[in-house]
């Protein structure tokens, strides 16, 4: 680990000027931040350690809720409000990492957690993510964890986590407050990046931009459903996951809101799906014109091809069982 | 001392006639409340003043030579002592056994991830950074010369095949055959606790704290490195965090930690990372098997053909010794078993837990699961039709063998079904349910081992030998084995491990290391028996030893007024004599489990498994058991995600960690049901034990390939059995 200034700010506000200023990195639960510092894939010359600022509670905003950026994951999930009105978030998150993980893990965290591809995490290998310009290893490398839609000559990662693909289901937004002191809400939809010609960038924030929450609309109707499909029971990042809230009139889909992880960069979401499946009766032959429309320019790089199958089959299920219908 | 060789059957049975009995019971091992509170200290906890922290930097190539590192720009960051890469170093572990040191030239590159150097600072993250930073300059060999993967090296004939008589006209006449090929990822043993080590010179002596398994043969290995004689060397290895067989050989941090504690004068403490774990220790060797079986009509096995190609670096005399149950445990005249050994330069390939029988019956229990198939017999009928009577090509006895037993007492109790094998017939909701067996079988091993007994004045005893306690239970064990012999509480008895000053043992591997070690212990337990007789004036037969009491005829005496103040020390020397060869003498069980299957996913999951083991006797019921359900659980990983993935443009391994090299979490295993069943093998070892480290993982990768095949109708044949293999066949929902 190189070594780094330790700060530990009076205010958000300035921890926001100072960061934005100096360069360096916000912690909160550290669990994916101080890995990469182990390993020097990230070397921040000072840390701004954001645990003390209020931030870890979650609120009614108008009809919906508020999660305040260092809301650890585990107290989300149990909160009683996600459960009974968001379970697909609830859900999500107790389908990531592990038990002792979540309890340090938070909301913001969460969200700007780094790929897990294996060459970004072996600094001995070149990784346009890592050190822009020195090519992408993935490319021609072991890429069965990589992404099979959205990806560029530049990077082929994926955006690895389960919750942030349940917030882009309910169409979540994401509170960010400016170093100039101002404030900013993005569409969670919005937030991650593909990685085009600058991989390097995750997300769409800024220097000096701290997150401060996450706002959940207003609780959405049906059933909501989050399908992570994994090679060992826990403990282990998505291959497919599908976050799905769907709501039904009657025989017909009223309304169906779905996002996939470990597909792309990010947590994709394709309203052509949508508008697709709403008003139709369901049906295997729908699903399929869903996935095709999923799948349309889908990639394999060597190894992932198998993602390709397997996203049909787990978003054909999902909305089976969403549905009740399709067979 | 007391030395006996074993040159025949040990059919006294002493430890069926002694009077404590606490031999085979399920006691608690002494050195549970320590480790689970934190008290035991492992090697890298010694608090040792003054001590300096290395790392250990590896070579980011695949083949090349190291023509220097930039070290003044690492020396002049803050606490880095030195740079050292010395000629000393190892550059690759010790095989088990290997008794002197492995290829030393550490500059001389032939693997991605060999350690090159060291860094040496005042605290660990220091060494860590400077470690990181430190710049190596490289001569990079052509990669077009350079074999790296095994399908870019032809393979050699590793020893003579055993070949009898013709197996390619027995396939032909053969009324069921199959011809199968099976393929394995390389694995790795990732015990708990990192290679770790803190050396000490004192100018004169060098003592270290390692984690090791195997003191005997590692002092020499050391001592061979550093061109120390042995008796100036001392290894330390009171408790050890698991090994797999990753530690039976020194591996580099200890004598990178050796080499500079001479040079600089002060204790340093060298501990692998997780990454480092992998990437420079020891892997099991991928494995592509052909398996050739055929039988009569009867399902009377005619042709056995098992041939195995394997990979390691070059100069390495270990390959994969897959084909090592295939030699003794089914039928068939016309045989052919063969190893193949391809040079590939990528880490290590050695010894990982049960090495041969883990992979190889993993495979060769699918195929005979195929095979029943294509017989159309119960596969538990197909393996009990062919038990041989005598080893198949070497024509000795079987000195015990309850297969036959194991696979009637495991199917009992898993309430297996055997007469309709059709696939794809049960579904629960989403999932395909199928069942699917195996037999396991592994070999046994004896070596030569040394123990110190100590009957002290105060009627309690100390045993003394240089073995490990890897996580076994030896501590246990061998207390048992003294209490037993001696007629003591075990509270009463004192056992001491892992300390070259100790009497050498033959270390944890092979799962040879308490029946060696526990029949030194017992033999030193003879000969003081024999004083308490002469003391008592009785005769040996007479003597009946219990709580500390010695009863003969009607004189019954403590044992502090029978020693009167005098410790009774023996030193037990057992070694293995003409007894070797005689028999075929190998552990056998038996496993069978229901998995679900996921028809959308392909995610298998595995509900229940029951395995049933003859193992001789059971020297404690609870450590045994304990070992055969370790070893299952790994099985499961075998079976369905364990797999190292390497780069194949420079052979690193992509996935050195433990987020991402899959090994099974609590929720992947389910309530394990294993049971014994009771045996004695006189020629396994005086204590008519057998080893059981091993054997549980033997085949249970095999019995769960065959229950996804039953669930689904899918045969994957290539190891781990993952979603991405499995939705390759699924049909559509
Ligand atoms: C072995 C392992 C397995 C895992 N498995 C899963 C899994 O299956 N599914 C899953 O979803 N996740 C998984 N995770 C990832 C885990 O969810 C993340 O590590 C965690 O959520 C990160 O949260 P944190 O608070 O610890 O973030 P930190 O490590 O503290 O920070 C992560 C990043 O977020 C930035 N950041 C933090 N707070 C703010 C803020 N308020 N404003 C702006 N930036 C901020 C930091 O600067 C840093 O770049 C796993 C992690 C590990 C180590
Ligand atoms: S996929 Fe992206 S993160 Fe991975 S090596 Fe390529 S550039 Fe780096």
């Amino acid at each position: 680990m190189k070594p780094f200034d330790y700060i530990r700010p009076e205010s958000l506000e300035y921890a926001a000027q100072q960061q934005q200023r100096d360069g360096g990195r916000f912690i909160a639960g550290g669990t994916n931040l101080l890995d990469l510092m182990k390993l020097e894939v990230e070397t921040p010359e000072r840390l701004f350690d954001l645990n003390r600022m209020p931030m870890a509670q979650i609120e009614p905003e108008g009809e919906g809720l508020r999660i305040g950026a260092l809301v650890s994951n585990n107290a989300c999930a149990a909160d009683p409000r996600v459960r009974r009105d968001y379970p697909v978030l609830s859900r999500a998150i107790l389908a990531g990492a592990t038990f002792q993980l979540r309890n340090r893990a938070t909301t913001a965290g969460n969200l700007c957690q780094r790929t897990r591809c294996y060459y970004f995490y072996n600094t001995a290998m070149p990784c346009n993510k890592r050190e822009p310009g020195t090519g992408c290893s993935a490319l021609n490398g072991i890429n069965r964890i990589h992404a099979i839609l959205g990806a560029s000559d530049q990077c082929i990662a994926t955006y690895p986590g389960d919750m942030a693909v349940a917030l882009y289901a309910l169409d979540a937004t994401v509170e960010i407050l400016q170093a100039s002191g101002g404030r900013r809400h993005v569409p969670v939809r919005d937030f991650h990046r593909l990685p085009g010609d600058e991989p390097e960038k995750d997300n769409v924030l800024e220097p000096g931009d701290v997150i401060t929450g996450v706002v959940l609309p207003p609780p959405p109707q049906g059933v909501q459903l989050y399908r992570k499909v994994r090679e060992r029971s826990s403990y282990a990042f998505a291959l497919v996951s599908v976050a799905a809230v769907v709501r039904m009139d009657g025989e017909r889909i009223a309304e169906a809101s779905l996002a996939f992880g470990a597909l792309a960069h990010k947590p994709w979401h394709d309203p052509r799906i949508e508008t697709l499946l709403a008003g139709e009766v369901p049906s295997d032959a729908v699903f399929d014109k869903a996935a095709d429309l999923l799948l349309e320019g889908a990639e394999d790089y060597g190894h992932n091809g198998y993602k390709i199958p397997l996203a049909r089959r787990t978003l054909k299920e999902v909305l089976r069982n969403a549905t009740g219908g399709g067979q | 001392m007391t030395t006996r060789s074993m040159d025949a059957p040990d059919t006294r049975n002493l430890l069926d006639h002694t009077a404590q009995g606490v031999i085979g019971k399920p006691l608690d091992r002494p050195d549970g409340p320590a480790k689970v509170t934190g008290r035991a200290t492992y090697a890298a906890e010694h608090d040792i003043p003054n001590c300096a922290e290395g790392v250990l930097v590896l070579a980011s190539i695949s083949k090349g030579e190291v023509l220097g590192f930039d070290e003044e720009e690492v020396l002049a960051l803050p606490g880095v002592i030195a740079v050292i890469s010395d000629e000393r170093m190892i550059a690759r572990s010790a095989q088990g056994g290997a008794n002197e040191a492995p290829v030393q030239k550490v500059r001389n590159v032939e693997y991605f991830g060999q350690p090159i150097a060291l860094v040496v600072a005042e605290t660990g993250p220091q060494a860590q950074h400077a470690a990181e930073r430190l710049k190596v300059r490289y001569r990079v060999e052509d990669r077009d010369n350079v074999a790296i993967n095994p399908d870019e090296a032809k393979a050699e004939p590793h020893k003579e095949p055993t070949i009898q008589g013709d197996i390619d006209h027995a396939m032909k006449e053969a009324a069921h055959a199959v011809d199968l090929t099976y393929t394995t990822q390389g694995q790795v043993s990732a015990a708990m606790e990192m290679h770790a080590s803190i050396a000490e010179w004192d100018g004169h002596t060098l003592t270290a704290h390692s984690s090791l398994q195997m003191l005997n043969y590692n002092i020499n290995e050391l001592a061979d490195a550093l061109d120390l004689e042995p008796e100036r060397v001392r290894l330390i290895s009171r408790y050890v965090g698991g090994g797999f067989g990753s530690k039976l050989g020194i591996a580099a941090e200890l004598v990178a930690a050796s080499v500079a504690a001479i040079e600089l004068g002060r204790p340093v403490r060298v501990v692998m990372t997780r990454r480092q774990v992998f990437e420079c220790v020891i892997r099991r060797s991928e494995t592509e098997q052909r398996l050739r079986l055929g039988t009569d009509a009867d399902g009377r096995l005619t042709a056995f053909g098992h041939e195995a190609r394997v990979s390691n670096l070059p100069g390495e005399k270990f390959a994969e010794p897959v084909t090592q149950a295939s030699k003794f445990l089914y039928a068939g005249h016309n045989r052919k078993l063969a190893i193949n050994l391809a040079r590939i330069h990528r880490v290590t390939a050695g010894s990982v837990r049960a090495p041969g029988e883990a992979v190889g019956m993993q495979a060769l229990e699918a195929a005979m699961d195929e095979l029943a198939n294509a017989v159309g017999i119960d596969p538990v009928e197909l393996r009990l039709r062919n038990i041989p009577e005598r080893h198949p090509t070497m024509d000795i006895p079987y000195s015990s063998r309850k297969l036959a037993e194991c696979l009637h007492v495991a199917a009992e109790r898993f309430g297996w079904d055997g007469s309709d094998r059709r696939p794809a017939q049960r579904r629960e909701g989403d999932w395909w349910i199928g069942t699917g067996m195996a037999s396991a079988a592994r070999v046994h091993n004896l070596a030569n081992a040394q123990a110190r007994v100590t009957l002290q004045a105060d009627g309690t005893a100390i045993v003394a030998s240089d073995m490990t306690d890897i996580g076994t239970g030896t501590y246990t064990v061998l207390r048992q084995i003294a209490a037993e012999m001696l007629g003591l509480d075990p509270e009463n008895v004192l056992v001491r491990l892992g300390d070259t000053d100790f009497p050498p043992g033959p270390g944890s591997g092979g799962s040879h290391g308490a029946a060696s070690t526990g029949s030194a212990v017992q033999l030193a337990c003879e000969t003081i028996r024999d004083r308490l007789v002469e003391r008592l004036g009785c005769k040996p037969d007479e003597l009946t030893l219990k709580d500390g009491f010695a009863t003969c005829g009607n004189r019954r005496a403590a044992y502090p007024d029978l020693l009167q103040g005098a410790d009774i020390e023996e030193i037990g020397k057992f070694e293995v004599g003409k007894i070797k060869g005689q028999y075929s003498t190998a552990m056998y069980g038996a496993f069978f489990t229901e998995v679900a299957v996921n028809a959308w996913s392909g995610e298998t999951r595995v509900r229940r498994m029951t395995g049933a083991f003859g193992i001789g006797r059971a020297l404690n019921e609870k450590t045994a058991l304990s070992q055969c359900i370790g070893g299952m659980a790994w099985g499961i990983g075998q079976a369905l995600t364990e797999q190292l993935m390497f780069d194949r443009r420079d052979g690193h391994i992509v996935n050195p960690d433990l987020a991402e090299y899959h090994v099974p979490v609590n929720l992947d295993v389910p309530d394990l049901d294993a049971v014994l069943v009771e045996e004695r093998d006189p020629a396994a070892s005086p204590l008519q034990a057998k080893g059981v480290g091993e054997l549980g993982i033997c085949g249970a990768g095999g019995a769960i390939c065959n229950a996804i095949y039953h669930a689904t109708g899918v045969r994957v044949r290539d190891f781990p059995i993952t979603p991405d293999k499995l939705i390759a066949q699924l049909p559509d929902v």
